[in-house]
Parts: C-alpha cells; sequence; structure tokens
C-alpha cells in the first residue's frame, strides 16, 4: 500500500469547522431506484472509496451483472442482499465543499414505513422517489403524508427512470402538476420537483443536457442550498437575506416565539477533587430545542410555573452571552428553585403551558393495535410519563384523494401498524406539549410500551384538546 | 464557532459535538450503572472527551471498561492507564488471556483474539451489572453499523437483532430495557473518520503516538503492514524492515495493520485522510475481511 497523494485534494475537501451540516432522507417506492439513486449521489459527489467501490464490483459480477449495482452499496444486512431489499434504515456520510450531508436511507416496503417515519423525524429535507412511468402512487401518498406529519421542512420529488421516457417533458409536467396538488392538500408548501436518472446519472448531482427543457436545480443543489433545523432561527434570515432560499412560514414563526430547553441533567459537582470554584456550581443541562437563550431572561421552569431569569450560559470552553437552537450547554439560574430532569425551560416571554391531556397525530409502530383506555409511556424531551388513550378520534385514509390529513379521516376505533391517527391522551403528570407545527421539539413525542420498553408510536402533538376553544386548527 | 456565513449557526462539528453531548447525557440519565468501553484508541478517547465536557464542571460520572485481547500495543495501554489517571476515573480489564489460561475460551487456528473479546466483553456487563455501555462505533465504519442506531437495544446473549429494531425518532433516544438487557450507545454514530480528527485537531486532543507517522519494522501481509509483535506469527517469508507508517485505528496487533505514511502532525494527517481512497478499516483491519457479513455477524454475538 502507498500513501495517498495529498496535494491538491486537501484544498478541496469541505471544512468541517466552518461549514453546515444537513440531515435529509430518502423515501420511495420498492423498484423506484432508491437505492441507485443514493449510490448515484455518492459516486456523483466522489464519496465511495476505492475498496468499497472495488467490493460492489466484484459482488456484482459474481451475480452475472453488467453494470456495478450501486444499490450494493446500502444494503448492508445479509438478508438485504439475499433479498435485494431494503430492510432498515442505513445512514450515510458524505460532503461536498458547499455542506456535509447526513443521509438517512430508508427502505421504501410499505412493511417498513416506520422506518421512513424514523428517518425523516430528523430530517431537514426528504427525498421522495417516484417512477416517471407510473407517477403519483400510493406509497408517494404515504411518504408526503409522513412529511407533512413530521412537517420535514423541505420536500425534494425526485422524479426518476425519465431516461426510460425519453427524457420527455410532458410526462414530467404532469406528474409536477399532480404533486404539487396533492402536496398543497397536505399542506405541504416546499415541493420541489426534478426530472432525474439515477440509473444514468442525470441532475443527481450534475446537470443534463438531456432535459434541455428543465432549468431547475439538482437534487444536489436543492440539498446544498436549503437551511437546516440546527441552524438557528437567525440564520433563516441571514440566508433569507444573502438570497439562498425562502424561509417558510413555520422558520418565519419560529423567529418569533422564545426559546425552549427540556432539563437532562443537573450538574452539581459536590466532590472534594473538583475546583473551589465550583463546588458551589448548580447548572441545568441540555441542549437547547429552539430559540436563543440570552443571559438576563425572564425564564419559566416547567411543569411547576416558578419563574426566575438566566445567570449564566456554561459551556466547558468557557460562558456564553448567548445560546442557539442545537448547543448542548448548561444553564445557571438566577433564583435556587426546584429544577430537576424532565422538566423544561422556557422563556418567559412565550411560554409553555403544561397541560393533563392532549391530543395529537400518532404514526403507529408495531403490529399491536393501539386502542382506547390502553396504559402507554409518552416519551417528551427528557420527561417520561404515564398515559392513558382516552380516544382515537379517526384514521388517516390515504387512498382518498384530495383531502387534508383532517378532512380524509375515516372513522376507526384502534391504530393498526402504519397507520396514522388522532389520539386523545390522558397524563399522570403535566407535561409542556405544545403545537407541533409551532415547535417541532417540543411538540414531538414518542409512545413507549410500558413493559417491554419499545418505541411504539410517533406522536406531533396539536395545540390543545379539541373543544376547548383554544384549538388553533392546524391543517397537516 | 468560526466567523463570515456561519457564526449564528452550528458549524458540522459544533453539531455533532453538541448531538454527542445531548446523546451522552441522556443516556447516564436514565442508567443505573453506565460504563465507557474504552481502549484508548481515537474514537473511544473523543467519546471521553465528550463525556468531560458534558458533565463539566463535575467529573464523568461513570467508569471505563477495557476489554484487553492480551495482543495491545505497549504504548497504548500506558496511554490508556495515564488518561485514566489523569482524569480521576476508574477502569476495570477484561482480560482474554484469563479466558484462555483457565480454558474458558480457546485460542483461534489464526491467531487473532478480536472475535474472542464477545465471552469477556458480555460477561463484565453482566458482573459489574452496567446497564448502559457507550462505544466510540460510528456507523461511516462499516456496512453492517450503517444500521446501528444511537442507542441499540441487546438481548440477555448480548445480541443485536438488525431486523427488529427499535425506531429511533427526532433527538428523543429511548434506553428503556428489562432485566438482563442492556443497550450500548454510539455518540459518535453521525461523525466520519475525518469529522474525528478535525475534533481532535480542534480540541487538541492526546493521543498515542502510534497515529502518527513513526520508523519502524514491519512486513506486508494481505495488503497490510505489520508488526512484528509477540502476537503476530512471522513467517520465514516474511521479511521485516524499516518502513514509515502510522496506524489508523489501534486494535488488536494481530489484526491491525499500519498504513505507509510520513504525516506525522494532525494537519498533515487531515490532509491524508481526507485524500485517501481506501476506507478506514478495508485498509488496517484484518478480522472485517473474513467475510463479507463479518461485522454484522460479530455484532449478532454482541460484539461491538
Amino acid at each position: 500500500m502507498t500513501a495517498p497523494d495529498t496535494t491538491d485534494a486537501a484544498a478541496a475537501i469541505p471544512d468541517a469547522r466552518r461549514t453546515s451540516l444537513l440531515r435529509f432522507a430518502t423515501a420511495g417506492s420498492v423498484d423506484d431506484g432508491k437505492s441507485t439513486l443514493v449510490g448515484r449521489l455518492l459516486h456523483d459527489t466522489k464519496s465511495i472509496l476505492a475498496d468499497a467501490y472495488e467490493a460492489m464490483e466484484r459482488v456484482s459480477k459474481e451475480r452475472g451483472g453488467e453494470e456495478v449495482d450501486l444499490a450494493l452499496l446500502t444494503d448492508g444486512l445479509r438478508a438485504e442482499r439475499e433479498q435485494g431489499i431494503t430492510i432498515d434504515v442505513a445512514y450515510r456520510y458524505f460532503s461536498t465543499p458547499k455542506r456535509t450531508f447526513i443521509l438517512a436511507d430508508c427502505p421504501g416496503h410499505v412493511q417498513y414505513t416506520r422506518n421512513t417515519v424514523t428517518g425523516a423525524s430528523t430530517a431537514d429535507a426528504l427525498v421522495v422517489l417516484i417512477d416517471a412511468r407510473y407517477g403519483v402512487v400510493e406509497q408517494t401518498k404515504r411518504h408526503l403524508a409522513v412529511a407533512a406529519l413530521l412537517r420535514v421542512p423541505h420536500v425534494i420529488v425526485a422524479v426518476n427512470k425519465i431516461d426510460l421516457l425519453d427524457y420527455a417533458q410532458g410526462p414530467f409536467r404532469s406528474i409536477t402538476q399532480h404533486v404539487q396538488t396533492h402536496a398543497e392538500s397536505l399542506g405541504l408548501t416546499n415541493v420541489v420537483t426534478v426530472p432525474v436518472s439515477a440509473l444514468k446519472g442525470d441532475n443527481v448531482a450534475l446537470r443534463s443536457d438531456l432535459t434541455p427543457w428543465y432549468d431547475g436545480p439538482t437534487v444536489l443543489e436543492v440539498l446544498e442550498t436549503v437551511p437546516s433545523i440546527d441552524q438557528g432561527a437567525d440564520d433563516f434570515a441571514a440566508a433569507h437575506r444573502r438570497g439562498i432560499a425562502h424561509p417558510t412560514a413555520e422558520q418565519a414563526r419560529a423567529t418569533e416565539s422564545g426559546w425552549r430547553m427540556p432539563v437532562q441533567w443537573v450538574l452539581r459537582p459536590q466532590d472534594a477533587a473538583i475546583s473551589p470554584e465550583y463546588r458551589e456550581y448548580r447548572g441545568y443541562a441540555g441542549q437547547v430545542a429552539e430559540g436563543t437563550i440570552r443571559v438576563g431572561d425572564d425564564v419559566v421552569v416547567q411543569p411547576s410555573g416558578r419563574r426566575t431569569t438566566v445567570a449564566g450560559i456554561d459551556t466547558a470552553d468557557g460562558p456564553l452571552d448567548h445560546a442557539h437552537t442545537g448547543l448542548s450547554v448548561s444553564i445557571r439560574l438566577a433564583d435556587d428553585v426546584d429544577v430537576a430532569r424532565g422538566d423544561l425551560l422556557s422563556s418567559a416571554a412565550d411560554a409553555v403551558a403544561p397541560e393533563r391531556a392532549f391530543h395529537a397525530h400518532v404514526a403507529w409502530l408495531t403490529d399491536r393495535p393501539l386502542r382506547v383506555r390502553d396504559r402507554v409511556l409518552i416519551q417528551h424531551g427528557s420527561a417520561r410519563v404515564q398515559a392513558m388513550v382516552t380516544a382515537i378520534d379517526g384514521i388517516l385514509d390515504i387512498s382518498l384523494p384530495g383531502g387534508t390529513l383532517d378532512s380524509s379521516i375515516a372513522t376507526g376505533h384502534e391504530l393498526l401498524l402504519n397507520d396514522i391517527g388522532v389520539v386523545r391522551f390522558q397524563l399522570a403528570q403535566p407535561l409542556a406539549v405544545e403545537d407541533y407545527g409551532r415547535h417541532r421539539r417540543t411538540g414531538a413525542f414518542c409512545v413507549i410500551d410500558p413493559q417491554d420498553g419499545n418505541t411504539i408510536g410517533a406522536g406531533t402533538a396539536r395545540a390543545s384538546a379539541p373543544g376547548t376553544g383554544t384549538d388553533a386548527h392546524v391543517t397537516i | 464557532m468560526s466567523e463570515d456565513d456561519v457564526t449564528t449557526s452550528l458549524t458540522t462539528l459544533d453539531a455533532l459535538e453538541s448531538e454527542g453531548i445531548h446523546i451522552i447525557r441522556e443516556a447516564v440519565g436514565t442508567a443505573r450503572k453506565p460504563v465507557l468501553l474504552f481502549s484508548g484508541g481515537k474514537d473511544s478517547v473523543v467519546v471521553l472527551h465528550l463525556a468531560t465536557k458534558a458533565f463539566w464542571p463535575g467529573r464523568v460520572p461513570f467508569e471505563l471498561l477495557h476489554v484487553d485481547t492480551g495482543h495491545n500495543f505497549d504504548e497504548v495501554l500506558e496511554f490508556r492507564d495515564r488518561t485514566v489517571e489523569r482524569l480521576g476515573l476508574r477502569l476495570q480489564v477484561a482480560k482474554v488471556q484469563d479466558y484462555i489460561d483457565d480454558g474458558r475460551l480457546r485460542e483461534r487456528p489464526d491467531g487473532t483474539r478480536n472475535p474472542l473479546q464477545t465471552v469477556p466483553l458480555l460477561d463484565a456487563i453482566v458482573n459489574h451489572g452496567y446497564d448502559v455501555v457507550f462505544g466510540g462505533a460510528r456507523r461511516d465504519e462499516e456496512k453492517a453499523r450503517a444500521k446501528e442506531r444511537v442507542v441499540s437495544l441487546r438481548d440477555e446473549f448480548g445480541q443485536w437483532d438488525p431486523r427488529n429494531q427499535r425506531p429511533e425518532l427526532w433527538n428523543l433516544y429511548n434506553p428503556k430495557h428489562l432485566p438482563g438487557q442492556h443497550v450500548r450507545v454510539f455518540p459518535l454514530s453521525n461523525w466520519t473518520e475525518l469529522d474525528v480528527w478535525r475534533y481532535i485537531q480542534r480540541e487538541q486532543i492526546d493521543l498515542p503516538d502510534l497515529y502518527f507517522a513513526h520508523e519502524r519494522d514491519v512486513f506486508t501481509r494481505d495488503g497490510m503492514w505489520l508488526t512484528p509483535h509477540p502476537s503476530v506469527r512471522v513467517r520465514d517469508t516474511d521479511c521485516p524492515a524499516p518502513r514509515s507508517v502510522r496506524y489508523r485505528t489501534v486494535g488488536d496487533a494481530s489484526c491491525t495493520g499500519a498504513v505507509e505514511s510520513t504525516a506525522s502532525t494532525l494537519d498533515e494527517i487531515i490532509a491524508e485522510v481526507a485524500a485517501t481512497r481506501i476506507t478506514e478499516r478495508g485498509a488496517t483491519r484484518a478480522d472485517d475481511r473474513l467475510s463479507e457479513a463479518a461485522m454484522e455477524d460479530r455484532k449478532k454475538e454482541g460484539y461491538f
């Protein structure tokens, strides 16, 4: 083995100390060419190293294939290679000079929709694949519904296999129209469609000469320019000013609302070995879930409702005067109030009201049905509380055309695997649950089986229980 | 944080660091007895560094565990002990050699002890009552690891079931498990090899000297440069000769190879890692080449 040539490659690599991080997920039906698209993205950004490529080449040949099967790169499990399908989410890492990416490659098979929910929950963007020959199918609607439910800020629909339609504009245009109509009815506003051939490499990372009628961005260009959730609200505004992207309505609202931070751990180092200046230290450790915390801000501790002010924001690298979304910090408070793991610190200017009951959209992720009166655990931020299902108001019917998640609800009394329904919960202790449409972090929760501890549902809370008169109507 | 466009947002390294700290605090917040698998290798060194930041100004609130194959490089073991001492932590060591000596494990015909680590690891987890076990594994290392959750449930036998993993939603981690089970937690899941090196450079983290280019006697086998070490059976046809090499991983000396390199500073290593066309494990880990699914099979048995 010889030392690699490092002369000019180092200059071209992105600098993780400067570039931002974008998390995105992929979704598509079986045989839409999703694994090929992922392979193409990695290949064309020169992210596949030689030995991994040679391994793919060797296996492709052993199977009698003529071309290197880029899908082999992502199917890492024995059963996946044997069956030629993707079973579980695989995470891939690549970068361009503009940005670094975390790609959650989600299986498309209907039986594994729960994995699409897993991948999309952290995504700043979702790439949905459509086979250009078949257009919008039921799985496409399901994936768009998941994107709407989880409020993935940006959706890119890759209309794949355009080469099989001789790069014709007509089918792409009618698919785009169909996608936009359906997306709008779900409340998805930032949907971009791109004509793509993952196999040939058209408009994935490189612009194609074969689609002269398309003047939009490639899939990669969209991914390189959309803002990420880790970027604070101020950055959306900055991006907007630079003309890079337009903040969504959700992001614009986020700039107006206050900050939130779940408390993970109370830092009280009463250890003789600790430097004397920190022996009286009491800090509340957590990751800023939303907004910007500033020293001097008025604080409300939930669910107790106690009020005080931020006396200091600390990190191991020194104090800060402010901390943005996504930063892990330790907060000192001016008064010695009782704060524990599971509590939520929030700005007093836009405080959170803790509730003993709330309702939510729930994506059901396990074989055992969810029924009224079932007891579950709800994990919300760092809090975990007991809950009971008091009502199942309805279940989304994916097959109904053109409805919102609300209007297309069919009646039902239990949630089955992969169902999305409206569920009402009663809580053993109050929780500061917020409307997911406004607060992605404090509106999200997991449903956990109290017996075996498994994660069985993904929930997005709504403003308040229906009929209380305070329910801001949320169209998902 | 750096100047220009990214002043108001987190850079990739800041985002990864904050995420790692969040993961560590979440897992410790729900654990009865957490432990960090610490070998003195760069990934576990970075996890330990994140833990010191997560609990600053307090002390890291868990002990460390090293599964020693008996084939480790002396300089790495010295570095391991020095680090533990500096931070005032407690280190437990589970030795493969003890198991071989009393007959519970048998030496393999190929001499490698890496696959033998699983039994002492699982015994240590049970005997010490660990319920949350931190590791430095990254998803970019290997295609089976790319499927791994950040928080991964292991059954009574330490087994990983890749087809039946818990959904991992938002940044809500679920370390809940039944008695006898435990969870493995990987705070560096989303880091790449290059991210690790960039971070080591930014934070000025101390590492064993093996990672930096140095002259040593090596011989080539299966495309890797191996060091004559008591654990490596040197054949007559092997002709060790001095070369400038460094290690990309510092595992078991019998199956961890060096790469030819003159990179002796962090800047040079970063340039080299950025330009390399060979994956970290493909270049230097013989145990991952045993079969197409070697890592997956070992992970199912309880290996990290």
